[in-house]
């Protein structure tokens, strides 16, 4: 036993005294929530507009006006002819371009109907998407405005209610992406960098050939990553309710469990990594290439699951990150409870079990 | 009593296409306290021994026993009682001299007080700096706390792969002498190292070529076994000097050793003509008889 805490012992020393790479496992989920939370966002903000106004009278005027007002654009330019749209898209900054045919008033007041064209820059087809539905829904604000209390005799009116994330923020889908982002690079990579360096210098050989069983060099190897790992854990969840008001719907005992169990998976996938590796650029490479990639591709983080062609769903169900990732959405903001996620945890337990039985397996007592 | 006991150990690995032989068959034994030396050039097979020996690696065929336990069957027994100090062993670099100590003492379940008089010898030499991390040690510094490391949990027998391997003069003359006071204390030290020099600091050496054991004997007996006079020759052009001589019939043969070329006749010819028969063949500017080193040794046995 005495034996065991010393070596844990050691590999808090080892930790420690690597300033440099200690620092960046404590600054990293830390830079990566301000980043995702303040900087990187997919939500459509002040996106700058161009109007062609060639009819300049009341309505458009007061069309434009509400545009302007709205927190989703900032009116760029006004257009004089049609020939200044394409040079205005040029340029690169305008991302949407709203044209009023002449005498625009008048037709609608005379005929009750007048056109609005909206041409978007569809490069990214998800941004000129909500562009165009964001000025839609104003425009046709504006249109139930004038129209005032004079009633259609059928009319179905749709209410929206969005459910878990009513302000629709993206740090409620990112915070548990960063979570399992997190936890596997700590995990998987620095776990089994640190025992294939142990190959690299030599001490494996001298430890293998010592009474100490190998088993316990192996728990030994984990317990301070996965200290680590619970310390950033706290500090992820901290921030994200006080600097991004991302709520803990859920109990917080059983986010903590789940984070638990996803840990120990992460370090179960990196002592797999060090038994089939001997040097530690070879074990780094694998657990970027191998773990964090499809962290990031399959969990559904970036890219929605269901979207995907069926082979690589069926693939992404073997990513443990995917589960995890549903699992804390689930905890987190839905606030449900264990009995809504007992199949997904039973899973990533199952995984666990089974990558911890092959690694341990795998981990040799003989140097071949 | 014998220590380390080998039986026509073989060990193959297999490379991308052919099968390398590590080992051919070897067989010796060593004996209680003796500090026995594995002499050969890099390839020799000397670290596959050591591993064999120290339970990390499984030979194809044949047997060895450490201290009486088999080396497959009892390999628990024998990682509690043996020293291991492997060639590239490195240290915990960015651990202090007496947490690396410690570290390893507490692996074999003991502590440096328990042992302290086995590194004494050793631990008082590095015990100045023994608040500094490993990694700022000089070379020889490092190979002194790789030993005593090896040494902190009283092992009966202590293998070394090439301790001296990138160590200055002095440290490794320091070293031997460590190697030599630890006999006291009824360690079997088994000491592998390319430089033939050091060969003869042990009690006795095994001269290793190709995974074949060449020849086992004390150093005075190997050095005895070889028969013919020797002779060093020293010329103007000494590259031009060698290439005659090696040319020459009468030469059978002839190797650079540093000032001189070591070398003998075909023919038996008396010690007075050896100057003249020597002229003969190409200008030489001082010959002298000298007995032959280990290194000689090594080198006519290659050649068989």
């Amino acid at each position: 036993m005495k034996q065991f805490l010393f070596f844990i012992q050691k590999e808090f020393y080892h930790l420690l005294r690597d300033k440099r790479t200690l620092f960046i496992l404590f600054g990293m989920p830390v830079v990566q929530i301000v980043i995702f939370g303040f900087a990187l966002t997919n939500e459509v903000k002040n996106s700058r507009i161009a109007i062609l106004d060639q009819s300049k009278d009341e309505v458009t005027a007061s069309i434009t006006q509400q545009l302007e007002a709205s927190q989703y654009f900032d009116i760029e330019k006004n257009l004089q002819s049609e020939a200044d749209i394409e040079p205005a898209f040029r340029e690169g900054k305008i991302k949407l371009v709203i044209v009023f045919p002449s005498q625009f008033q008048s037709t609608l007041l005379h005929t009750n109907t007048a056109p609005i064209q909206l041409i978007a820059d569809a490069t990214d087809p998800n941004v000129a998407n909500t562009l165009t539905n964001y000025a839609s829904a104003i425009i046709l604000d504006y249109q139930n405005n004038i129209r005032g209390n004079q009633d259609f005799p059928y009319m179905i009116q749709t209410e929206m209610r969005m459910l878990y994330n009513p302000q629709m923020k993206g740090s409620y889908n990112f915070v548990p992406g960063v979570m399992a982002m997190v936890l596997m690079l700590v995990c998987a990579m620095m776990t089994s960098i640190s025992i294939v360096r142990e190959k690299e210098i030599g001490t494996m050989e001298v430890i293998l050939v010592s009474p100490m069983v190998p088993l316990r060099v192996v728990i030994a190897k984990m317990v301070p990553y996965l200290l680590l790992s619970m310390i950033n854990i706290g500090s992820i969840l901290v921030l994200s309710v006080f600097a991004l008001d991302v709520p803990i719907q859920g109990s917080l005992l059983l986010l903590v469990f789940e984070c638990f169990l996803f840990t120990i998976t992460s370090l179960a996938l990196g002592l797999f990594i060090s038994s089939i590796t001997n040097s530690q650029q070879t074990a780094m490479l694998i657990s970027l290439m191998g773990m964090f990639l499809p962290t990031i591709m399959f969990s559904g983080f970036m890219f929605p699951v269901e979207n995907m062609p069926l082979p690589l769903q069926i693939i992404s169900n073997v990513v443990p990150a995917k589960w995890f990732y549903y699992i804390v959405k689930a905890v987190m903001i839905k606030g449900l409870g264990f009995f809504s996620i007992w199949k997904e945890t039973m899973i990533l337990a199952g995984m666990t079990t089974v990558l911890m039985l092959i690694s341990i397996k795998k981990f040799k007592t003989r140097l071949e | 009593m014998i220590a380390v006991k080998v039986d026509s150990v073989k060990k193959t690995f297999k490379a991308e296409k052919s099968v390398v032989t590590a080992l051919q068959k070897i067989t010796f034994d060593v004996s209680k306290g003796e500090l026995f030396g594995l002499i050969g050039p890099d390839g020799a097979g000397k670290t596959t021994l050591f591993r064999i020996l120290t339970t990390l690696m499984l030979a194809d065929e044949g047997t060895a026993t450490v201290d009486g336990f088999d080396v497959v069957r009892d390999y628990k027994e024998i990682r509690k009682r043996v020293g291991y100090m492997p060639g590239r062993f490195s240290l915990y670099q960015d651990l202090t001299v007496e947490e690396n100590l410690s570290f390893f003492a507490t692996l074999f379940n003991t502590s440096l007080e328990e042992n302290y008089d086995l590194v004494k010898a050793i631990y008082q030499q590095i015990e100045p700096f023994k608040k500094r991390r490993a990694g700022a040690l000089s070379g020889g510094m490092k190979q002194k706390l790789a030993l005593s490391c090896a040494l902190i949990h009283r092992p009966s027998v202590l293998f070394l792969d090439e301790p001296t391997t990138g160590v200055d003069a002095v440290s490794r003359k320091e070293f031997w002498e460590l190697l030599r006071d630890l006999q006291k204390h009824q360690i079997t030290i088994i000491v592998s190292t390319p430089y033939m020099d050091e060969a003869s600091l042990c009690d006795r050496v095994a001269l290793m070529q190709n995974g074949k054991i060449m020849e086992i004997n004390s150093p005075k007996g190997i050095t005895e076994n070889f028969k013919k006079p020797l002779w060093a020759v020293r010329g103007e052009n000494m590259y031009q000097l060698m290439q005659t001589l090696q040319a020459s019939e009468a030469i059978d043969s002839c190797y650079p050793f540093g000032q001189y070329h070591h070398v003998t006749f075909t023919h038996a010819i008396p010690d007075s003509q050896a100057t003249s028969e020597l002229a003969k063949i190409a200008p030489v500017l001082e010959v002298q008889k000298i007995s032959a080193t280990i290194e000689d040794c090594f080198m006519e046995l290659m050649r068989q």
